[in-house]
């Protein structure tokens, strides 16, 4: 995938994406992350492989952080990484700064809620018996809640 | 095609020949038409050209359609 923003294959630098928001104007710096968990449904997992429709991913990643900086105006960072992470890797990031802590925080919550919600990427769930599950397929065959921004 | 989708049907993308005119609910039943196909819902989401695509949505050739599995970034 080319032009890569958002999305990346190598581990994401936090340090990195703290300083893209970071400036003397913004007091309040707020970061989540999303780190590979050991289990799911009850059973062990030993690693998660990620997938993504790439352009459309970074073109939905971009209205996200875009509505996020223009509604809390703050500077917001983030990266999803792709490919197979093993347990405790970083999956997502994302830093906001603004002028107070309300604002960082809130916009946090919103990029990666919304990021959840509308960014085409899977992941298929690895465990320790070696069976595979592909996360949010037990409910294929629904019109799932997923929905993607309508193009402004 | 992605994740799951992808699997059920053993490839990532094809091209499809459709009469014209076809919507992208046309090229949805011709997949699900295929070995693995029924694996696949009957509406699922769909992007056409990037942007989200409605099932009645009119297809023109060089079009992109991807059919989305239920999304699970995060």
């Amino acid at each position: 995938m080319a032009n890569l923003v958002y999305l990346t294959t190598e581990p994401i630098d936090l340090t990195a994406l703290l300083a893209h928001v970071q400036s003397p104007s913004r007091g309040g710096v707020a970061c989540f992350i999303g780190a590979v968990r050991d289990y799911a449904s009850g059973r062990t997992v030993t690693r998660l492989d990620y997938s993504a429709y790439g352009p459309m991913a970074e073109t939905e990643c971009a209205r996200i952080v875009a509505e996020a900086e223009s509604r809390w105006s703050c500077g917001v960072a983030l990266k999803h990484r792709i490919g197979t992470l093993a347990v405790g890797d970083t999956a997502v990031a994302i830093t906001a700064a603004a002028a107070h802590r309300d604002e960082a925080f809130a916009a946090c919550r919103y990029v990666i809620e919304e990021v959840k919600r509308r960014v085409p990427i899977w992941k298929r769930e690895v465990f320790a018996d070696g069976s595979v599950e592909w996360v949010g397929s037990a409910a294929a065959g629904q019109q799932g809640s997923a929905a993607v921004a309508p193009s402004s | 095609m992605f994740a799951s989708y992808a699997e059920a049907l053993g490839f990532d993308q094809v091209d499809l020949s459709l009469d014209h005119p076809s919507t992208v609910a046309d090229a949805v039943n011709r997949l699900r038409a295929l070995p693995g196909g029924e694996k696949l819902p009957s509406r699922p989401l769909c992007a056409l050209n990037l942007s989200q695509a409605a099932p009645e949505d009119p297809l023109s050739p060089g079009d992109e359609l991807a059919l989305l599995p239920p999304l699970s970034g995060g």
